[in-house]
Parts: structure tokens; C-alpha cells; sequence
């Protein structure tokens, strides 16, 4: 795809921004989602905007379409101030978005889906289908979107259900469309397609916000890219004039001369025991041909954008996927993969992706739930005697420094970073000698987020190994060891040093000439660059 | 992140709750299973205004006996319901699980009713139970292996189980019980009959597993959030499979003590029960989307639902107006649970 940048053709005629947002002010809480954030998209225009979790472009989405308010801030569309908050129709006339999960209705067909909710003139007035299906074939033609509007939207391919939603988001009137990582599940020529389409909307005068984690695609879409870090505005430039690294520069803050990453450590000796080992696991869909060895006292790092495969390998070390081919080895023995009770005898915690879903049963307490993965200790016989697990509980509560009422509170009264701390506390209630945390820190405040990695360091002290799987850099700068995963393949090995750029960049699947020190393999580049 | 998080105001929030002192209205929670105890106080005040008959041991036994069979479905239908699961079928099985037990003991000729004559008398009752846990079983199956919608399983499983006891009995009550089947649900021990004692033990076991026991507690990890239970190292399917057989066989037990106390397995034995049950679990505090309640509260619940039964008889309120009444007074006790302790019923 060719790097050149199509010139905003309306925006030369007219100067007022389809958007402006100045100042804009969100707090959740005690946490600040946007500081003062501002971004101006001109008609026409399309605008990127970058930045890493928890950076605040959610917030900044959902704040743009309408569903929050912000605490302070101007917002404006095309010079007039934004509709009154919950108009839903008046908001919908001046911005559309098109999320990452989809919002068609698959039972339906594309024209339902198109007008849904007005698919007749009044509530009493009967749907005439003929006519629902010919407004839509005119809707569709008059944005150039060959797809049959009788076809029930679960047949259509992800870029035509893509399609029909950006064709319904203009049919509000909208001249200024959101992209919420739009092509996270397409494959390479879906994608192509995509940004064909979006070219030519673009003619028509259509203007996007395309938020994305391929920094490729900036590249090859867009005319002007912001990045906002830490929930604050960092820059905003036209594309051709930022390069590669001062792009990645401004997302991570850290400058590409300085090498230094966090403190020095000492390295783990190679004759260290391995305590895990991963050799040639496949995963159909997930992860192909990864090996990986963690030594004793090793914390390492398993990085990886969302779709990288890095959590699903973690998860499979805990037992709750069965890979295809390959074996792990947990202390010289081999494990029984897809059995989590295998994994925990044979001394694997896990602290899962999603507390929420994966970790929390919120309306029991924190001592049943940071004792859920013991189940020897409590009692003989398989009780559970409620002397016991309070003084488990409580020795768990202080070991981790859970704030909390007391044992019995249920854990839905504690703040995020309690709740992720009795997650942690369930992980290693076991005494585990492999901890694979996943994502541990997330959503967690600075200090606890500190406290979570040093804990997780006493853990490899103690003899264990640790694999930390994630994409945050202040948890991987804590690793002795960090490998980046691209595509399901590991695309390269870091030893502490590494900048953070040279990290992004091998997450992102654009492993450049400044690699470090050694990499290994070489990573399936995306092919839609 | 330093940003985003205003630490101090964080801190400040968590350590604003003291350690020790704990405040009043948090500890209200804790009780909420005996959210239905007053009303329980209430309705005994209210019999002993209307009737003298009200407060003697002769109708607060009868009320307890009749409660048993209820209360063991609602016994089954608690722990299935805190493991996140349903079965409407119980209100079957304490029908057709007595009606197998009969067709394969009593003998072919004889009696009115022909039964095949396999096995002998004695097994009536152990005969009966399996009957329940294959019943259980075969739901499991089909909700946990096939992964079929546990409501409509199940409802089909009524509609089925009842149509068997029909197609067995040819629409006719059992009357010619072996001894051994009818002797638990018709005799007393101390002057109380032996199905409330059976009840009181089988609820206090049943409470204990839940309290005290690690694959009890599972079931509230369970019903809470089965993904976390299951990440955690719980065998989230076996265990939910277990209770739904152990609920089953519970359910056949209740139809031996029903036989006995009534001498004959009646063809409509528990037949639209499954209302009575889901209402004396929901209104003793058992959550319907799983995870939470106590099987105390699930015995207020029948307790409540039964008093108000006696009462009413007592207070001579025509037999017609029951059923209006039995409706309004659940619906009245959802309203004060719901209040009572302060949750969304969801």
C-alpha cells in the first residue's frame, strides 16, 4: 500500500473542524481518565489517534459520541456546541462510531440492520419491507457498498459488516466517523479493503478518527495523528513529518537515546534450574511453534499486543487450554495440559487476564476467594473450618497489604487494586513454584502496581519462576528477561536495557534495524504494509 | 502512570474504613438470611390471635409434617440454584421415581396395581433413589455435556417424567405399598414424625456441606462466577453434575416420605409443586442467578409459605379463596426480603 497521503479535499473549502474538543476533563473516581485533553479533526480529514492502555482514548470516544459527559471542557461540532447530553439523535447527526465489537444484529437482515429502530415512519405505522429493503439499496449504492441488503448481516464477511455499520453511522447525517480499532479482526486484503473504502469516503468528504495499535496503518491512512499519553495531550502532527521512532517516543515518553531501563539487576545464573519449560506448543488460532524456558529465580516477560497470542499461552500454562502439539514441563516434570488442577498440584498460580470474569467471585468475600485454589490446607478431610481460613485469609491480607474492612467483607466493596491484590492473593495461596501473572497490574494504582511486581520478584528469589504476560511496559521493565510475541510467533528476546521503543516496536510487528542485542526468529511482519 | 491515578485521594478512601469498628449497617448484611424470621414471628402472633387451635403441638407437628416433602424439594432446588443451575423437573421425579420403585417390586398379579415383579420388597426404597439419581444424571448430561438450555431441559424433563408415571400407573394411585417403602413417611420417633426429624438432619447436613465443606463452598464460587471458579483450580462441570443428582435423589426421597405419610403414591403426586418450590427458595433468600442464600433461609422460606397456609384454615378462610391467597402472600414476602435485605432481586 502506497505511503501517500490523500489531502483533505472539503477541508481546503471549509475551515471549521468537524470537531473540536478543548480542554476536556474526565475523572472516574480517584482515577483521571483525560487531564485538559483537546484534539481538532478538519472535514475531510482523516486523524489518527494513538496512544497505549489506559492513555484515555476510550474515554475520549465515548465522551465524543455522546455516552459521557465530561467534567469540564468545550466540545464543539462544526463550530456549534454539542448536542444536549442524551439527544441521542442529535448526537448521532454529528458523529458516528463504529466500535470494535460489532453492532449488527446477525438474526437480522443488512436493510433491518440499517434502519433499526426506524424501520417505519411512526411506532403504529406497519413496516413495509419492500420499502425498508429500497431505502437500504440506495443507502448502500450511495456509499458505494456492494452488499445485498436482503442478506440476513451474520453471512456478510467482517469488512462488509464493517461497511454496512459505517454506511448506517452516515445515514444519520454524520460527516465524522470514529474507527474504534476497525481492523483488530480482519485479515491483511480485508483490511486493504477497508481503507479503500475509507479513501473514498474521504472524497466524499467524510472524516475519520481512526484509533488503532498498528502504528503501520497510521502511517498508510492517515494525514495527522495525536497522541495522548497518561490521559493527557501529547502532540499532535501531520504524519509525514513524525517518523517511526519519535512516534513511539511520544507514546511511551521515554526518549530512544537513553538505553537504561529501570534498575540494574543482577542476572540469573545459566546454570539455573529451568522450572518452566515450553517447547514447540501450538495452539490452532492463538500461537504457533513457541518455546520458551524460565530458570529459577527468572522473572521473565511475555509481551504481545491483544491479538499476539502472549495471554492465551499463559492461560494454556495454567491449564485452561489444551495446545494441539508441544509440551510444557513444570520442575523436570511434564504437565497434563487443559487440566487447571493438574497445573495447581503441580505448583502453577495463575493470576488471570480479567478479574472481573476470570477472577472474582465479587459477592463472596476476600477470604473465600483468596482461599478458592486451596485445597489442602483449610481443614482435614476436604473441610473448610472458618477458623482456618480466617487466619489464611488473614495472613494473605497482610503478606499483600489488602486494604480491607476485614476477612469476611465481599470482595465488591474493595477498591480495583484490593480486588487485583486478593486475585494475586488466590494465585499464590498455593505456594506456587510457577507464577504466570497476566496482566497483573492492570487498573491498578502506581504504588500497589509497584508492590504486585515486587512481590512477584520475591517469588523468583524464593526459587520460583515467574512469567508475566503483558503489553504495559512498567510491568515488563521489572522482568530479568522480556519475549515480544507477534502474530502468534515469538518475535524476539530482550535482555534488560531494551528501550522502550525497541519493545513497541517488536509488539507492533515493525522489528526495525535498532533491534537489541539478539533477536530470535524473525517476525511475521503484517502483510498489509 | 502517575497520572492517572490521584493516589493520595485512593488512599484515602481505602483507609477511611477502619480495620476493627465496623459500621452498623454493614453487619445488617450478614443476617439477611434470616430476613423471613420476623415475618415468621408475625404470622405465629397472628394464629395464635385467630385461633386457639393455632399454638398446640398437635397442629405446629402437623404443620412440620406436611412441610417435609416441600421442604426437601426446596432442599434440592437451593443447592442446585446456588450452583447456578435450575431444575423444574423435581415436581416430576417426586412422582415417577416412587411409580418405577413400585412397577419394579410390586408383583404382576394380585393387587390392583401390576407391577413386574423383579425385585424384591425391600429394595423399594434404594430402588427408588437410583431412579432419582439417573434422572439427575441424564439432566447433567444433557445440560452439561450437550450444553442445552437447563430450563427448557428440564421443562421438558416435567412434562416427560410426569407423562411416564401417568403412562406406569395408567393414571391410577399406588395403594398396595410395600411396608418398608411407606414406614419412613408414616412413623414418629419421640412423639415427632420421623420425616420432619429426616428433614432437620438432611437440612443441617446440607448446611454444614455448605458452610464447612470445600466442594460446598465451590458451589457458591460456582454460581457466582463459574469462569473464576474454573481458573481457580474448581471442576466446575463434575461438581454442578453431582448437585444435580444429588437434587434428583433428594427429590425421590421426598416422594417416599410423601407415599408413607399419605399410604399410596398418588397420580398427582407433586404435580405443579415446582411454583411452591421456586417461591419458598426465592423468598428465603436464594438468588435465582446463582451464588448466593443459605439453606436456612430456604427453610424460612417453606416455614413461611406453609404457616400462612395454616392459618388461613384457621382463621376460616374459604378453601376458594387459597389459591388467590397463596399467590398474594408470595409475592407480599419477595416484597419484604427484597427490603429486608436491602438487594436487587434481580
Amino acid at each position: 500500500m502506497a505511503d501517500t497521503v490523500t489531502a483533505p479535499l472539503a477541508g481546503t473549502a471549509d475551515p471549521t473542524p468537524v470537531v473540536e474538543a478543548t480542554g476536556i476533563t474526565k475523572r472516574f473516581g480517584a482515577t483521571v481518565a483525560l487531564q485538559d485533553a483537546r484534539i481538532t479533526v478538519a472535514p475531510g480529514e482523516s486523524h489518527a489517534l494513538v496512544g497505549r492502555n489506559g492513555a484515555g482514548k476510550s474515554t475520549l470516544v465515548s465522551i465524543l459520541t455522546g455516552i459521557q459527559q465530561p467534567d469540564g471542557g468545550t466540545l464543539l461540532f462544526s463550530g456549534s456546541p454539542a448536542p444536549a447530553f442524551g439527544d441521542t439523535d442529535a448526537w448521532r447527526s454529528r458523529v458516528a462510531c463504529v466500535y470494535q465489537r460489532s453492532t449488527i444484529i446477525g438474526e437480522l437482515t443488512v436493510a433491518e440492520n440499517l434502519f433499526l429502530g426506524r424501520q417505519s415512519q411512526g411506532a403504529l405505522r406497519p413496516i413495509r419491507w419492500k420499502e425498508l429493503r429500497r431505502r437500504a439499496a440506495d443507502l448502500l449504492a450511495e456509499y458505494r457498498v456492494e452488499v445485498d441488503p436482503a442478506a440476513r448481516a451474520q453471512d456478510l464477511t467482517v469488512e462488509q459488516r464493517q461497511f454496512v455499520e459505517i454506511a448506517r453511522a452516515l445515514s444519520f447525517g454524520s460527516r465524522f466517523i470514529i474507527l474504534d480499532e476497525p481492523t483488530a479482526k480482519l485479515d491483511a486484503r480485508g483490511i486493504d479493503r477497508l481503507f479503500a473504502k475509507l479513501r473514498q469516503l474521504q472524497e466524499q468528504g467524510v472524516a475519520f478518527l481512526f484509533i488503532s495499535h498498528h502504528l503501520q496503518e497510521v502511517y498508510d491512512l492517515c494525514s495527522s495523528v495525536t497522541v495522548y499519553r497518561d490521559a493527557r495531550h501529547i502532540l499532535t502532527a501531520p504524519v509525514a513529518e513524525l517518523g517511526h521512532e519519535a512516534l513511539v517516543e511520544a507514546m511511551t515518553g521515554e526518549s530512544g537515546g537513553s538505553g537504561a531501563a529501570g534498575p540494574a539487576r543482577r542476572t540469573v545464573p545459566a546454570d539455573a534450574p529451568g522450572v518452566l519449560e515450553i517447547s514447540d506448543l501450538e495452539l490452532p488460532g492463538a500461537y504457533t511453534g513457541v518455546s520458551l524456558a524460565v530458570r529459577s529465580g527468572e522473572v521473565v516477560g511475555l509481551a504481545g499486543a491483544t491479538a499476539s497470542g502472549n495471554v492465551r499461552l499463559g492461560e494454556t500454562v495454567a491449564g485452561l487450554h489444551r495446545p494441539q502439539a508441544g509440551r510444557i514441563t513444570v520442575g523436570g516434570r511434564e504437565l497434563r495440559t487443559g487440566d487447571v488442577p493438574s497445573a495447581l498440584a503441580a505448583g502453577v498460580g495463575l493470576v488471570p487476564e480479567d478479574r472481573h470474569l476470570q477472577g472474582l467471585v465479587t459477592e463472596r468475600s476476600v477470604a473465600e476467594n483468596a482461599t478458592l485454589t486451596v485445597t489442602d490446607q483449610l481443614g482435614p478431610y476436604g473441610t473448610v473450618l472458618p477458623s482456618r481460613t480466617r487466619a489464611f485469609a488473614q495472613r494473605m491480607i497482610e503478606d499483600l497489604d489488602i486494604r480491607t474492612p476485614g476477612a469476611a467483607t465481599p470482595v465488591s466493596a474493595l477498591s480495583g487494586g484490593n480486588q487485583q491484590k486478593v486475585v494475586v492473593a488466590r494465585a499464590l495461596a498455593t505456594r506456587p513454584r510457577v507464577v504466570v501473572a497476566i496482566r497483573p497490574t492492570n487498573g491498578v494504582d502506581v504504588k500497589s502496581k509497584e508492590f504486585l511486581l515486587d512481590r512477584f520478584r520475591q517469588v523468583a528469589d524464593d526459587g520460583g519462576a515467574v512469567l508475566i504476560v503483558s503489553d504495559e511496559l512498567d510491568d515488563l521493565r521489572s522482568c530479568d528477561r522480556v519475549v515480544a510475541m507477534f502474530h502468534g510467533r515469538t518475535a524476539g528476546e530482550f535482555e534488560p536495557g531494551w528501550t522502550d521503543e525497541q519493545l513497541v516496536a517488536a509488539m507492533e510487528g515493525m522489528a526495525g534495524p535498532q533491534d537489541p542485542h539478539k533477536v530470535k526468529g524473525t517476525p511475521s511482519h503484517a502483510s498489509h504494509d | 502512570m502517575p497520572a492517572t491515578t490521584d493516589a493520595a485521594a485512593s488512599a484515602g478512601t481505602t483507609t477511611a474504613v477502619p480495620t476493627a469498628g465496623r459500621r452498623p449497617g454493614l453487619d445488617l448484611k450478614r443476617y439477611r438470611d434470616l430476613s423471613l424470621v420476623p415475618v415468621l414471628l408475625v404470622l405465629g402472633l397472628i394464629g395464635f390471635i385467630v385461633s386457639p387451635a393455632f399454638l398446640t403441638s398437635d397442629n405446629l407437628i402437623g404443620v412440620a409434617q406436611q412441610s417435609t416433602e416441600l421442604s426437601l424439594l426446596v432442599l434440592a432446588e437451593a443447592l442446585i440454584l446456588i450452583a447456578g443451575r435450575m431444575d423444574l423437573s423435581l415436581e416430576s421425579t417426586i412422582g415417577v421415581a416412587p411409580v418405577i420403585a413400585m412397577w419394579l417390586v410390586l408383583p404382576s398379579s394380585g393387587g390392583r396395581f401390576h407391577g413386574l415383579g423383579l425385585l424384591p420388597a425391600w429394595t423399594s426404597i434404594p430402588v427408588c433413589l437410583l431412579v432419582g439419581a439417573v434422572i439427575g444424571s441424564v439432566i447433567g448430561f444433557l445440560v452439561l455435556k450437550l450444553q442445552l438450555n437447563g430450563f427448557i431441559v428440564t421443562l421438558g424433563a416435567l412434562t416427560m417424567l410426569r407423562g411416564l408415571q401417568v403412562a406406569i400407573s395408567q393414571g391410577q394411585s399406588i395403594v398396595d405399598v410395600p411396608h418398608s417403602f411407606r414406614y419412613l413417611g408414616s412413623t414418629s420417633w419421640l412423639g415427632v414424625p420421623a420425616a420432619v426429624w429426616i428433614c432437620v438432619v438432611l437440612f443441617a447436613l446440607g448446611g454444614s456441606a455448605l458452610a464447612w465443606l470445600r466442594h460446598g463452598r465451590a458451589l457458591y464460587a460456582i454460581g457466582g462466577n463459574s469462569e473464576a471458579a474454573r481458573t481457580a483450580g474448581i471442576r466446575v462441570e463434575r461438581i454442578t453434575w453431582i448437585v444435580l443428582i444429588i437434587g434428583s435423589t433428594l427429590a425421590a426421597f421426598a416422594g417416599v416420605l410423601y407415599t408413607g405419610h399419605y399410604g399410596s403414591v398418588s397420580a398427582d403426586q407433586g404435580n405443579g409443586w415446582i411454583f411452591q418450590v421456586f417461591a419458598a427458595t426465592v423468598i428465603g433468600g436464594v438468588s435465582l442467578n446463582g451464588g448466593r442464600g443459605t439453606l436456612f433461609g430456604a427453610l424460612t422460606g417453606v416455614l413461611t409459605l406453609q404457616l400462612v397456609v395454616n392459618v388461613m384454615t384457621l382463621a376460616g378462610v374459604p378453601p376458594l379463596w387459597n389459591q388467590f391467597l397463596n399467590g398474594a402472600i408470595i409475592i407480599v414476602a419477595l416484597v419484604i426480603s427484597r427490603f429486608a435485605s436491602g438487594e436487587k432481586q434481580e
